[in-house]
């Protein structure tokens, strides 16, 4: 182990335990949670780990207090984070909103299984997607990644921390059961400390200080608790004095600049991979598990002339419109794997605009695609 | 301030009590860190000038022990009313009591929802009138101080609005006592819960304190149950010593690092 | 208490008279302060503030022993009282 307690090596490791390294790499420091299949790994591993590195682990007594306990701590200055799985998710749902509102940094790792309600607990799907968007009430963006292997669980998770600390929102990775409990080999390296982010502090002195007067990211320095700036934070719609603000003209300040935030920083934020994609008349556009079963799909379909590509998702939220508008132009059809019954495709088909097909390829849950199942897709795309 | 509560409203009195409890514990201003709820008593939050959390309805204790397991330096205390505290947050009272983490909660207990319209709630007593018990309440209402007895806090009290130095005094001893302190507050809400139970203003409700509650340190929270009208058994319940949360983690982690296990 | 003599020490313990300052406008008239006054020091006024209150004041200075209740049981920190000592600090 480093000596900031980073476990570096090469190991065989499962995609929950690489969450909770990469979360530990990313100088994360308490972590909350509760205990749900798949994601139980996640909270055990941190739970042994955490004490090794001087950080926190509680079992809280629900999900709704995990995730409040994770804003607190958040406001005493630590990065934090908790784990669940869909009924957890559906629970934290009004606190991830408090957390957008306050804007906490945070993580919130989401290793999906098939819904709805208890559904199968220890199988893979994909249902959460749109829930991570519009799961909690009101106006609001967010941002979801989506890892496809442990290896990139370990790296997103530190991606998802950076994200979270620049643009003080929190960071749901949505990841499933499969990529969760599969093993793989994951290498871990030293992060430089340059590449890891924390929140902006304030740089005025304490009675000139406005918890939510934003720089021109659109993102406010933070103050942290006890550190005498005596701000005041509500989850009311409020002022740049952290006040409750109770108007119209304060509400479309404050909700279109939470926007904005994410929205105005898209390039920053947004990432995707393409394989195969300059000369595609096929796009598969997939994105976890179901990415790496497209990606060999793709392949089949290339042996037999079909030009088909590949663009996998990291990013789904806020969602990269721009490149699958572009790709739209040039391609005929997209196909759209997904272990749900039709969710990111909307989006896709959105923008497509028209100019694109858009085929779904459903799958309810509990496996994953065969990857002939998407390659018929492909086929039937390239008439 | 000014603020927002009605006129012989007791959250101002309490919040005065809470602010003279602690300049009386001598705590520095800029390690306190204030949770409220929602409600009425969450609005305590925007008129104290410390650092100061208005969260959502239920949760200011999980956030609170989020924030003091953060940053153990913090002085939390959690200041929200009765319907935030013991229905919503209900499960998250007894957890917090149990774990004895270091902070202090101080309950408004005007035996309704006030903000809302004066619903029923959790410590409404039997047979009183609200906006959704007309014809009368008939659900059994909590008994807050043995509720949170039972659960594990170490120093349990209650004072009704009247009970000026005695709250303040409390105030000041929870502040500085390590562990899970609750104080059950009695306050009148005349805008809603006194008018539909006769007593309109908050000057009646003041008069029925000063009639009916009994003073009463050391008394056994299980007798400490209100009923309409009846009396109010107020004082210094429970004042014990039990480990907290830091002190067994620490000892757990200790021994863990003594066997070459951590 | 008119038989009891003086103690030696009563000048520097008795309490003194305060000047009690009403914020009209905060005021909202609930009548804790007249109400729980041990010296009947205060009354409701008739008249009513920007708000529509009938806010208290002072009924007779002589009587006021400032013994600080009125400024403590006040919930909306509307009165202040200021003592003789306070000028002099």
């Amino acid at each position: 182990m480093s000596k900031n307690g980073v476990l570096t090596g090469t190991f065989f490791m499962n995609g929950d335990a690489a969450c909770a390294e990469g979360a530990i790499s990313a100088g994360c420091r308490f972590f909350a949670g509760y205990p749900i299949t798949p994601a139980t790994e996640i909270a055990e591993r941190m739970a042994e780990r955490l004490p090794q590195v001087g950080g926190t682990y509680i079992q809280m007594e629900d999900e709704i207090a995990s995730m409040n306990a994770v804003l607190g701590a958040s406001w005493a200055g630590v990065k934090s984070m908790t784990a669940t799985s869909g009924p957890g998710f559906s629970l934290m749902m009004e606190n991830i909103g408090l957390g957008v509102m306050l804007e906490t940094p945070c993580v919130v790792v989401d290793v999906q299984r098939a819904g709805p309600s208890t559904g199968l607990p220890t199988l893979v799907a994909q249902g959460d997607m749109m829930q991570a968007r519009w799961g909690s009430h009101g106006t609001y963006e967010i941002i979801a990644l989506v890892p496809s292997s442990p290896q990139e669980i370990f790296d997103i998770t530190i991606t998802a921390f950076n994200l979270s600390e620049r643009y003080r929102v929190p960071v749901i990775i949505l990841t499933d059961e499969a990529v969760g409990h599969m093993s793989e080999k994951v290498v871990i390296q030293e992060v430089a400390a340059e590449d890891l982010v924390s929140r902006k502090k304030p740089k005025v002195t304490p009675d000139k200080y406005q918890p939510y007067k934003p720089d021109k990211d659109l993102v406010p320095p933070m103050a942290i608790a006890g550190e005498g700036y005596r701000f005041h934070v509500t989850g009311l719609t409020h002022d740049e004095r952290g006040y409750p603000a109770m108007n119209a003209e304060a509400q479309d300040k404050l909700v279109r600049r939470l926007s904005d935030k994410i929205r105005l920083n898209r390039k920053d934020i947004i990432r995707y991979e393409e394989i195969d994609t300059e000369d595609a008349r096929v796009i598969v556009c997939a994105y976890g598990i179901t990415s790496r079963i497209a990606r060999h799909a793709v392949q089949l379909a290339r042996n037999e002339g079909i030009k088909a590509g590949l663009l996998r998702l990291i990013t789904v939220w806020p969602f990269p419109e721009e490149r699958v508008r572009e790709l739209g132009k040039k391609a005929k059809a997209f196909v759209v794997p997904e272990i749900n019954y039709g969710q990111i495709v909307l989006e896709v088909e959105r923008c497509a605009g028209g100019k694109a097909k858009t085929l779904l390829v459903p799958h309810m849950g509990g496996s994953v695609h065969l990857p002939q199942t998407i390659l018929e897709a492909i086929r039937k795309a390239a008439k | 301030m000014p603020h927002i509560w009605c006129a012989g409203c007791g959250i101002g009195l309490a919040t005065a009590c809470f602010v003279r409890g602690i300049e009386r514990a001598g705590l520095d201003l800029d390690k306190i860190a204030l949770v409220s709820g929602i409600g009425c008593s969450g609005r305590v939050a925007g008129y104290v000038k410390v650092d100061s959390f208005h969260t959502t309805h239920g949760r200011a204790l999980p956030f609170a022990t989020g924030l003091k397991l953060g940053n153990p330096e913090l002085k939390v205390a959690v200041f929200s009313g009765d319907g935030d505290i013991a229905a919503i947050g209900g499960n998250h009272l007894i957890h917090s009591a149990r774990r004895n983490i270091d902070m202090t909660v101080i309950c408004i207990n005007n035996f309704n929802y006030g903000m809302t319209g004066g619903q029923l709630g959790p410590t409404t007593p039997l047979e009183a009138y609200s906006a959704t018990s007309p014809y009368g309440n008939f659900e059994y209402p909590f008994n807050l101080p043995y509720l949170v007895a039972a659960s594990g806090a170490t120093y349990v009290a209650r004072w009704t609005v009247l009970h000026l130095r005695q709250l303040e005094r409390s105030v000041a001893e929870a502040l500085l006592k390590p562990g899970f302190s609750f104080i059950e507050v009695i306050s009148p809400c005349p805008t809603v819960y006194g008018r539909m139970n006769k007593r309109p203003r908050g000057l009646d409700e003041m008069h029925y304190y000063q009639e009916k509650s009994i003073v009463r340190n050391g008394a056994d929270p299980k007798e400490a149950d209100i009923v309409a009208d009846g009396p109010i058994i107020v004082g210094k319940f429970v004042d014990i010593q039990r480990p907290t949360f830091f002190d067994f983690r620490n000892k757990v982690l200790n021994k863990a690092r003594e066997q070459k296990k951590l | 208490m008119k038989l009891w003599r003086t103690p030696f020490d009563h000048a520097g313990k008795a309490t003194k008279p305060a000047k009690v300052i009403i914020d009209k406008e905060r005021c909202k008239g609930c009548g804790y302060c007249v109400e729980f006054c041990p010296k009947d020091a205060l009354k409701m006024s008739d008249e009513l503030n920007a708000k529509g209150y009938t806010p208290a004041k002072v009924a007779d200075k002589q009587k006021c022993v400032g013994c600080g209740l009125c400024e403590i049981i006040c919930p909306e920190f509307a009165i202040k009282l200021e003592h003789e000592d306070d000028k002099k600090k």
